[in-house]
């Protein structure tokens, strides 16, 4: 039982990451109606800046809660304005273009990002850990053999992912902009008729999205260490973490987040973690099979 | 839709088909001549781009056809490579054919290794077939992870040796000029063929429309998964082709970026037009050799190369054109229908 309650910490803990880009891929494709396959690589670019500010930092000595901030701020920060770039420079010149082109753009800025990554001036192709930004820190529960063990990383990986969540509910449900979004995803063009300006919204979208990005990139350089491929497969994942819960809704990326990250470990905690990255796949072709709408998707039929 | 209708678009050749057959049994033999001038005279490195040239010619022909010209984006095909080379190269591996033996082996299991993928892509083709655009991109990519993960775990299958994570070594080389091109004619003559025959009608109209399709009487699904079925046959005889020419197979080389580089030639050529998927392939697979003095900026240019490509040229070089027949014979084939600006 202590078993099952470790693994479920550990993949709420996962899961959360997942659940913060998730969103990212849901609400784009909220807006535009495209997978932003570049998204994975904000990710690992919120982790690389989040890599050089704490070594930039390091020398002046920060208490924990100036420096922990500070560089979870500058790689949203600067995670937005890739996504803003992103979008500006690649997929902007595509709108109203087919998807399949814009899908290839996004392939394409993907690899660009993960080969600019591997330059020199950028990070390097050489994994390298997170420098030491919190202590690392864990408190056991319960008496031996029976323990649960929760690390800081955990609280703050959830914490983090809640708090951003509640922050965007409120966002995307109580402002202006919030609103913009919600009619840009509901009909492009009436919205546009409606005086939003809907490139600006699109704008907003994606660095609200690759904020969040940064956020997951830069615990996830803390809890394993960061490398120009990193954001390959966590980016897949959570792809399929919206799809799970329904793209293009936003509760949905939360829940299919949370489930991912839990069916992941339990499959590495009970049946092989050879299999584990597999896994993610086989759920995303179950859904697309069973419920391509996903769990909070509404049914779009098809028109002709 | 007058367009397709229209039979002009079926090629009628002027010559008789006899002919046709004999000339490319003609253009194979040649291949043998040609393969003892090149091997004797040729610079090895040279000689080694020419064939892989000849090897991502078939790829790329092949996913073309799924992608091009029926429209079914799929970025799974280093997973059906990966099945022919794993099932030719440890199968040549296990009975080790030598001298005239190996001559007649060859092409048996490259056959072995395309019916396998061949299978893999009926598997993936049969559940995929509701997913359309960019849904049916990422089960296909997911299709392709998921063979990777099992070739991973897998040690070995009865006798014969997968290798696992450590990849598959001392592969007996067999593969030469003469059948990498022997296979590459034969590759790009089936889906020329096919593309232009009355079934190559099929597979486009299921890619401009598909509930128009279908309500035309087009069986799409069995055009879906015929396009699939094929594709993935060539890519499985190219797998094998090359697990017998490097005699190492390691996993990770068949993971979503080698899918990716085979998109990327099939787009670059203009999708839908199989001379442009090989001029893409030639071309995309010698830029990058030249471009090794400068190995950490070449895939940064070629990455740029492809957004560039989509921003300014979405049609690709040829734009569904042929090399040899430059009025454009199809609609312009950028993408499947669905697609429309954006739906409602």
């Amino acid at each position: 039982m202590h078993d099952l309650i470790q693994q479920l910490i550990i993949g709420l803990s996962i899961g959360a990451t997942y659940a913060l880009i998730a969103l990212g891929y849901t609400m784009v494709y909220g807006v535009l109606r495209l997978i932003n396959f570049a998204h994975g690589e904000v990710y690992m670019m919120g982790a690389v800046v989040g890599f050089h500010v704490t070594n930039l930092i390091a020398r002046w000595r920060l208490p924990l809660w100036v420096s922990l901030p500070f560089v979870f701020v500058t790689a949203m920060v600067a995670c937005a304005a890739l996504g803003f770039l992103i979008e500006f420079l690649a997929y902007r010149p595509l709108r109203n273009r087919p998807r399949l082109v814009v899908l290839i753009t996004a392939i394409g800025v993907s690899l660009l990002l993960q080969n600019l990554a591997q330059m020199w001036f950028i990070f390097g192709p050489t994994p390298q850990a997170f420098p030491p930004l919190i202590p690392q820190y864990s408190k056991t529960f319960g008496t031996p053999p029976n323990t649960i063990t929760i690390s800081n990383l955990d609280v703050l990986s959830f914490g983090l992912s809640v708090g951003l969540m509640a922050a965007l509910a409120w966002v995307v449900l109580r402002t202006r902009t919030g609103l913009a979004l919600r009619a840009v995803s509901y009909r492009f063009d009436t919205s546009s008729l409606m005086g939003i300006n809907t490139n600006r919204t699109i704008s907003f979208t994606f660095m609200l999205g690759s904020a969040l990005a940064a956020v997951a990139g830069v615990v996830d350089a803390i809890r394993y260490d960061v490398k120009p491929l990193m954001g390959l497969m966590p980016g897949l994942k959570a792809f399929v973490a919206a799809v799970l819960g329904g793209i293009g809704s936003i509760p949905g990326a939360l829940v299919g987040g949370m489930l991912m990250g839990l069916v992941e470990t339990l499959v590495k905690g009970y049946l092989s973690s050879a299999y584990a990255d597999a896994v993610a796949f086989v759920v995303l072709i179950v859904i697309l099979l069973v419920k391509p709408s996903g769990l909070f998707g509404r049914y779009v039929p098809e028109k002709l | 839709m007058a367009s397709i209708a229209s039979t002009s678009h079926i090629s009628r050749p002027r010559l008789p088909v006899w002919v046709i057959n004999s000339a490319l049994v003609l253009l194979i033999a040649a291949m043998w001549p040609l393969h003892r001038v090149l091997a004797e005279n040729m610079n090895p490195y040279y000689l080694r781009i020419l064939i892989l040239i000849g090897l991502n010619v078939i790829l790329a022909t092949s996913l073309n056809l799924i992608n091009g010209i029926t429209g079914q984006f799929s970025l799974g095909h280093a997973g059906f490579m990966a099945i022919g080379a794993y099932a030719a190269g440890s199968l040549m591996k296990y009975f080790g054919p030598t001298g005239t033996q190996s001559a007649i082996a060859l092409p048996a299991l490259l056959a072995v290794g395309g019916f396998w993928a061949a299978v893999a892509g009926l598997l993936v083709g049969i559940p995929t077939l509701r997913l359309r655009g960019d849904y049916l991109a990422i089960a296909t990519l997911g299709f392709g992870e998921i063979i990777n993960t099992l070739i991973v775990n897998t040690e070995q299958i009865g006798p014969f040796e997968i290798g696992g994570s450590s990849g598959l070594h001392g592969i007996p080389i067999r593969t030469d000029f003469f059948w990498a091109y022997a296979a590459a004619i034969v590759c790009v003559a089936s889906v020329w063929r096919l593309a232009y025959s009355a079934k190559g009608l099929a597979f486009r109209a299921v890619r401009e429309d598909e509930v128009a399709a279908a309500a035309m009487g087009i069986d799409t699904t069995y055009y879906k998964v015929l396009a699939f079925v094929i594709g993935a046959f060539f890519a499985g005889v190219a797998g094998g082709l090359y697990a017998t020419f490097d005699g190492n197979l390691a996993p990770e080389s068949f993971r979503f970026m080698r899918s990716i580089e085979i998109v990327v030639m099939v787009v670059l050529g203009g999708s839908g037009s199989v001379t442009g998927a090989v001029v893409a392939a030639a071309v995309l697979t010698y830029l990058p050799e030249q471009l090794r003095f400068s190995n950490e900026w070449r895939m940064v240019i070629y990455s740029l190369a492809l957004i560039l490509m989509m921003i300014l040229r979405p049609e690709g070089l040829l734009g569904g054109r042929e090399l040899f027949r430059w009025r454009r014979r199809m609609a312009i084939p950028v993408v499947p229908a669905d697609s429309g600006p954006r739906g409602t």
